[in-house]
């Protein structure tokens, strides 16, 4: 079976039932997905897959063939992610850290659909990924900055 | 160069937000093992049997009873009762009894499944009033009290209170709550360099040796602790890591290999500590103009079924009983109860918020009474520079909160909306006040801490070596800050890293709101002293705390000033009401704080909104019941933390009040912000709904029946 990782193709040979979220973490070392709850609750290891948000812990790898899957190591490399990873931080947007990868492939998700979102939009497109520490209102105005900041390049 | 008033980027944003940070569970060292703990499955009984199948070649199981003869099976916390592995018998269900270890974590699973141990179960006690009952027989030798303490001021409050026009008796409570920093609690033991050596995610690495070295029979400095990026930790990693440090400890006496311990979601939520619950029961004396003469105030706390840090908790509830007011008289009981639920421990306001939750409810209820506006009513007791407090000590700083309540005021337009939104009406709005002491608790900085702090020159760059962590809260830039400004340097030539233990001095907890305004000022106080030496190519200096003048206080009868500074708060909170499904939205949320001055403004804004949504989820969302002794809420589904669509977007502000004693005149205020906004959200609430609330959480669900 066959899939896009972050641009490359991979090929997978392994237990089909394997969580995506172990296959990035242990086999990849793309330890930038986090795992928070391990089902669909929190969003920390939120993957793009064919360009929409999805929690990889509920993902098992027989689904993927075909599949272009993207995590923040991938897309920390593009003007897209470091548009985003920079207006995260100009914005205050990150404490702990924990669920901020996945909250950087959630706004990307989010620009990718409409490059000019609101602040309604912002906060329903997080809506999926807990964040404990900051209470959100710098998150979104971490993407709202993005989204200015990068007119063009969504 | 970077100046305190800049507004900078934090130091550790770029590499959190691009997936480059490592936090414990992404590390993974050549032949390591992974740990799964093996717990108690009934509150209370005697463990009879364990039944371990044969295991797996390369799997290992220990108990308390492959501690060595030279260790002693005690966690030493702040109390030394928490044991290391249970034994003989259990005292709460998730207890640790052994810990396997191996190779994969299916089989552990497996495994950890098919051991079987049988308990000869006795009645547990659950609640405060359970404990109050004695329900089970004693926990402890003789009752279920663990700690107990009294704070009085005023005159004899019996007597006040026989000749009062009315005396309003009301109990208030708060419910458990639930840290879930989004990283779980998580730790590695290895041998490096001949010695034990922890990578863990934790607040404090000195109190992580010092807890579990006795095991071994060593000292702790004899144990290595390195402090990995943690992923939150609001109190829930203070004491609870050592708790995992323990088993891995004796594990790795044994087998000396790294050997990783990350509890998956579903430990972290039913086998870690938890906020305590409370019961705060007032007696409050009224002459016939209404105005207070005398509370007489019990506080309880449910600690579970270890002491551990729960004396200090309770001290904390004791001295913020009476909240940001000055009443003539009062006398304050406190009781930490023991239970057989899994031990409470420290939650961001260790103690405070339930109490100010309490008197806050307490005075709003009674000025409705009266048919006063609640703040109207309260205001008038406002705690002022010079009041005495509850113990007997002083408000040495001055006071503004009538300055924080006319800039809430004004931006919500309470007033207006308070005389118009009447009881019942649909809409309501509320308003708290509150405050923090900074550090810990009397003299506690100079007796038991001495923090000590070194900064280090070589060449133009500079390095910081204290043992305060990082874990969210935006202490690494504040740090870095505060010597680049002092120095007129920049901050990215000022290095501080993760704390280890072998290579910093201890400075102390990271904790109690005490790490800017106490170790930032002995950073402060280093870089003043470095500046006399900048044209030395290596010099290094080392400072020590020193315990301000005039502040009294008396260890053994808890007397005199219980703090050296308070932060003090105010939240106001709207919210529209749906008379038919009982959904409530919170249409606004304006805060104040006094924090003496900001270190980092943008740092500072973070911790309001994240403080307040916490604390709105306490009262509005986070319910965690326990059945004998089982928490039911064992997943981010059926505990519901805030998520971005909850809360609406907040105003903020802060009063500038700088604090002679603090780093550019900075005061604690990462507690602080917890304080007060569940009692705000309640009080709009009750006038949406025209209800009354005496006891958080409150979801959708419990409305109904309050109506
Ligand atoms: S780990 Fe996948 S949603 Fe929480
Ligand atoms: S920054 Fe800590 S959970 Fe979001």
């Amino acid at each position: 079976m066959e899939f896009t990782l972050n641009s490359k193709t991979v090929r997978y040979e392994g237990n089909p039932l394997t969580r995506l979220v172990d296959f990035l973490r242990e086999d990849m070392n793309l330890t930038g997905t986090k795992e928070g709850c391990g089902e669909g609750e929190c969003g920390a290891c939120s993957v793009l897959r064919n360009g929409k948000l999805v929690t990889s812990c509920l993902i098992p790898m027989g689904a993927l063939a075909g599949d272009d899957i993207v995590t923040i190591e991938g897309l920390r490399e593009t003007e897209q992610g470091k548009c985003l990873i920079s207006a995260f931080a100009d914005a205050g947007a990150v404490q702990c850290g924990f669920c901020i990868p996945a909250m950087v492939m959630a706004a990307q998700a989010l620009l990718l659909a409409d490059s000019d979102p609101d602040e309604e939009a912002v906060r329903l497109a997080i809506s999926g990924n807990i964040c404990r520490c900051t209470g959100y209102d710098l998150i979104v105005d971490a993407i709202l900055l993005a989204a200015k900041r990068g007119k063009g390049l969504w | 160069m970077t100046r305190i008033d800049d507004r900078i980027q934090r130091v550790d944003a770029v590499e959190k937000a691009s997936g480059e940070a490592r936090y414990l569970c992404d590390l993974s060292f050549d032949d390591m093992l992974y740990a799964r703990f093996v717990r108690s499955a009934v509150a209370r009984g005697k463990i009879v049997s364990i039944d371990v199948p044969p295991l797996p070649e390369g799997y290992y199981f220990f108990t308390a009873d492959d501690i060595p003869p030279e260790g002693k099976n005690s966690l030493v916390m702040i109390a030394g009762d928490w044991r290391c592995f249970a034994s003989g018998d259990v005292r709460y269900v998730g207890e640790t009894i052994g810990i396997l270890c191996g190779r994969s974590r299916a089989v552990l699973k497996a495994i950890e499944e098919s051991i079987k141990i049988t308990y000869e179960e006795q009645e547990a006690a659950i609640t405060i009033d359970d404990a109050l009952a004695v329900k089970g027989g004693p926990i402890l030798e003789k009752d279920d009290i663990h700690c107990s303490l009294v704070s009085e001021k005023g005159g004899d409050v019996d007597e006040i209170l026989s000749r009062a026009d009315r005396v309003i008796e009301e109990t208030v409570e708060t419910g458990f709550q639930e840290h879930v920093h989004l990283e779980t609690n998580a730790a590695l033991c290895t041998i490096e360099d001949g010695k034990y050596t922890f990578y863990i995610s934790c607040q404090c690495p000195f109190y992580v040796r010092k807890s579990v070295a006795g095991l071994l029979g060593l000292r702790p400095e004899d144990i290595r602790v390195r402090q990995t990026t943690t992923g939150g930790a609001f109190g829930g990693k203070e004491h609870f890591p050592d708790v995992l440090a323990g088993p891995l400890l004796v594990a790795e006496y044994h087998l000396k290999k790294p050997v990783k311990l990350v509890f998956d979601r579903e430990e972290d939520m039913l086998y870690s500590v938890k906020r305590h619950p409370s019961k705060v029961v007032f007696r409050t004396g009224l002459d016939s103009d209404g105005k207070i003469l005398a509370s007489d105030i019990n506080v309880y706390y449910n600690c579970g079924a270890y002491l551990s840090s729960s004396y200090v908790v309770l001290q904390r509830g004791v001295f913020h009983a009476n909240g940001v007011y000055n009443f003539p008289a009062t006398r304050i009981h406190g009781y930490g109860m023991a239970t057989n639920t899994f031990p409470s421990d420290a939650f961001r306001g260790f103690g405070a918020p339930q109490t100010l939750f309490a008197i806050e409810t307490h005075l709003n209820h009674i000025a409705r009474e009266l048919g006063a506006d609640p703040v109207e009513y309260k205001k008038q007791y406002f705690l002022k520079q010079g009041d005495e407090t509850v113990t007997q000590g002083h408000i040495v700083e001055k006071v503004v909160l009538n300055e924080m309540l006319d800039q809430v005021a004004s931006k919500s337009d309470y007033w207006r909306k308070a005389a118009e939104y009447t009881p019942g009406c649909g809409k309501g709005i509320g308003m708290s006040f509150y405050n923090h002491g900074g550090a810990f608790t009397g003299n506690g900085e100079q007796a038991i801490i001495k923090a000590h702090l070194r900064l280090v020159k070589d060449g133009d760059s500079f390095t910081i070596l204290c043992g305060q962590t990082e874990m969210g809260q935006g202490f690494r830039t504040i740090l870095r800050k505060i010597v680049a400004s002092v120095l007129e340097t920049d901050m990215d030539k000022v290095a501080y890293d993760n704390p280890d233990t072998d290579c910093v001095p201890d400075s102390g907890p990271t904790a109690a709101s005490r790490s800017t305004m106490i170790v930032g000022r002995l950073a402060e106080q280093a870089a003043m002293q470095m500046k006399d030496h900048l044209n030395e190519e290596h010099w290094e200096v080392e400072t020590e705390y020193e315990h301000p003048e005039g502040h009294p206080w008396d260890q053994s009868t808890f007397k005199g000033d219980a703090y050296l500074g308070y932060g003090w708060g105010c939240c106001c909170v709207e919210v529209e009401a749906d008379r038919l499904t009982n959904e409530i939205r919170v249409t606004g949320i304006w805060s104040s704080h006094d924090i003496g001055k900001a270190i980092d403004e943008l740092i500072v804004h973070g911790q309001v909104n994240g403080g307040i949504i916490q604390s709105l989820g306490y009262a509005a969302m986070e319910k965690m019941e326990n059945r004998n002794g089982h928490f039911r809420q064992s997943s981010m589904s059926d505990y519901v933390i805030p998520t971005s669509m909850d809360f609406p977007r907040q105003e903020w502000g802060l009063v500038d009040n700088p604090y002679e004693w603090g780093p550019f005149g900075a005061k604690g205020m990462g507690e602080l912000v917890f304080n007060g906004a569940d009692a705000a959200y309640t009080d709009a609430v009750e006038r949406a709904m025209g209800i009354k609330i005496n006891r958080i959480p409150v979801p959708v669900e419990d409305l109904e029946g309050l109506r």
